[in-house]
C-alpha cells in the first residue's frame, strides 16, 4: 500500500477516507481533523489555559500531545480512582509522558481527597463501577478546572465513543441526552467550559497516532468495564463500519449537523433549575436535595471500609 | 512468527507467510478495532508477515461509560 499524498510506503489503512498514509502525512491528516474539529465548534482560543483530562490511555495522552503540537498551553489533571494495579500503573504511564516533555501534570486521589475509591463506591451503591467512576471524575475535573483558573476542560472522547453515546441515547430515544450531546459544552452557572478536539478521529486513529508518536499508554482495558453497555455499543458499531466504512462517522456528523440544532431549540425551551451545593459548592441540578450527587456519593461510599478492587471481580465471576 | 495478542497477554505461534488482514482473519478479531505492529512498526492491512517477524496485534477499544 501506497501513501495517497506522496506515494511512500503507508503505515496505516483507513478505509473511511479510502486511503491510505504514511507516518508524515498519518500525522499531518490527524493535525487537521483536530483543527477543524477545534475551529468548527470555536473550542478553544490560542490564549486560553487548557487543562487536559489525563487517564494514562491512549485518547488523553495523544490528545495532550496534539494540542501542545498544535501550540495550546495544555497542563494535565489525573485522578486516582483507586482501581488496585490498574490505577497505579495507569498514573505512571501519564507521570513518565509529562516527565518526558517537560508538562505540568497535577493529580488528585479520589481516596486521599475524599476519602473514598471507585470500588468502595461501587459497592456502597450497588450500582456498576462505571456509574460512580463516571460521576466522580466529572466532578473532580470540573471543580479543579474552575478553581484553578483553567478557561476550558479538554476530554479525550474520540469519534467511536461519541458514536457509541449517540447510539445508545437513540436506542432509548432519550431526547434530553441527545440534545446535550454537543463536542462543546460553553461555561455556564458553576461548570467549566468543556470541549472534546478528537471528536472527528476514530478510536483505532488515536491508537496508530500513539505508536507513531513513540507515545507509551495503558494499553490494558480498566478491569471494572469489561462488558460494559458502552463497550458493546463500539462492538455492533464497528461490525457496521467493516461492512460500510464511514457509516460512524456520517452517524456523527450528520447527527451534529442535521439532528443536533432541532434539539438545541427544544433544550433551550425547557426550564433547568441550577444551583450551588450546600456543601461543596459545585452546580447541580437536583431537584430533590440541595446536595449534590457526587456529595452524595462520597457519603455512602465514606461510610463504609475501603473495599479491595479484587472483590468485585469475585462477585462478578459468581454472577 | 510470535504474535503477542492483549487483554489478557498471551503469545500464540502461526506458522507460514500471510498479510495482516488474513493473520486478523484467522485469528478471528476486527480490524477497525486493532493496529497490527510488526517488529515495532505499524504496518498496514496488505503488509507481509513472516516467520521471522516478532507481531503484536493492539486492541483499540477502550472506555467504560462516559
Amino acid at each position: 500500500m501506497k501513501c495517497r499524498v506522496c506515494r511512500g510506503p503507508a503505515i496505516i489503512d483507513l478505509p473511511r477516507h479510502n486511503a491510505n498514509f504514511c507516518v508524515e502525512h498519518f500525522e499531518q491528516l490527524c493535525l487537521r481533523q483536530v483543527t477543524k474539529a477545534v475551529d468548527d465548534f470555536e473550542m478553544i482560543e490560542k490564549s486560553d489555559r487548557v487543562l487536559v483530562a489525563v487517564s494514562g490511555g491512549k485518547d488523553s495522552l495523544a490528545l495532550w500531545d496534539l494540542l501542545c503540537e498544535l501550540g495550546y498551553s495544555a497542563d494535565g489533571l489525573y485522578v486516582g480512582l483507586g482501581i488496585g494495579e490498574y490505577s497505579e500503573r495507569s498514573a505512571v504511564f501519564a507521570q513518565n509522558f509529562a516527565a518526558k516533555r517537560g508538562l505540568t501534570l497535577h493529580t488528585v486521589s479520589l481516596r486521599s481527597e475524599y476519602d473514598f475509591d471507585v470500588p468502595t463506591a461501587a459497592k456502597a451503591t450497588g450500582r456498576v463501577p462505571c456509574s460512580a467512576c463516571g460521576m466522580s471524575k466529572r466532578h473532580v475535573f470540573d471543580q479543579f478546572t474552575v478553581d484553578n483558573g483553567y478557561d476550558v476542560l479538554a476530554t479525550g472522547h474520540n469519534l467511536d465513543d461519541e458514536v457509541a453515546v449517540l447510539f445508545g441515547n437513540t436506542l432509548r430515544w432519550d431526547i434530553d441526552y441527545l440534545s446535550r450531546q454537543l463536542p462543546v459544552l460553553p461555561s455556564r452557572q458553576g461548570f467549566p467550559k468543556k470541549v472534546k478536539p478528537l471528536a472527528r478521529l476514530s478510536e483505532r486513529e488515536m491508537a496508530a497516532w500513539c505508536v507513531v508518536r513513540g507515545i507509551d499508554y495503558i494499553v490494558e482495558e480498566c478491569p471494572l468495564a469489561a462488558g460494559n453497555r458502552h463497550l458493546m455499543y463500539k462492538e455492533v458499531m464497528n461490525l457496521i463500519e467493516e461492512r460500510s466504512p464511514g457509516t460512524k462517522a456520517s452517524f456523527y456528523l450528520g447527527f451534529l449537523e442535521n439532528m443536533s440544532p432541532v434539539l438545541q431549540k427544544r433544550h433551550e425551551e425547557g426550564v433547568e433549575t441550577i444551583s450551588p451545593c450546600s456543601r461543596c459548592g459545585a452546580p447541580t441540578g437536583s431537584e430533590t436535595s440541595d446536595v449534590c450527587a457526587f456529595c452524595r456519593l462520597q457519603d455512602r461510599a465514606s461510610s463504609i471500609d475501603p473495599v479491595p478492587v479484587e472483590l468485585l471481580f469475585k462477585k462478578a465471576r459468581r454472577s | 512468527m510470535r504474535v503477542l495478542l492483549r487483554n489478557p497477554n498471551r503469545e500464540v505461534f502461526v506458522e507460514g507467510r500471510r498479510t495482516v488482514r488474513a493473520l486478523l482473519g484467522e485469528l478471528n478479531l476486527s480490524r477497525e478495532g486493532h493496529l497490527v505492529i510488526r517488529n515495532g512498526e505499524l504496518v498496514p492491512g496488505d503488509a507481509d508477515l513472516s516467520d521471522t517477524d516478532t507481531i503484536e496485534v493492539r486492541p483499540v477499544i477502550s472506555g467504560g461509560a462516559r
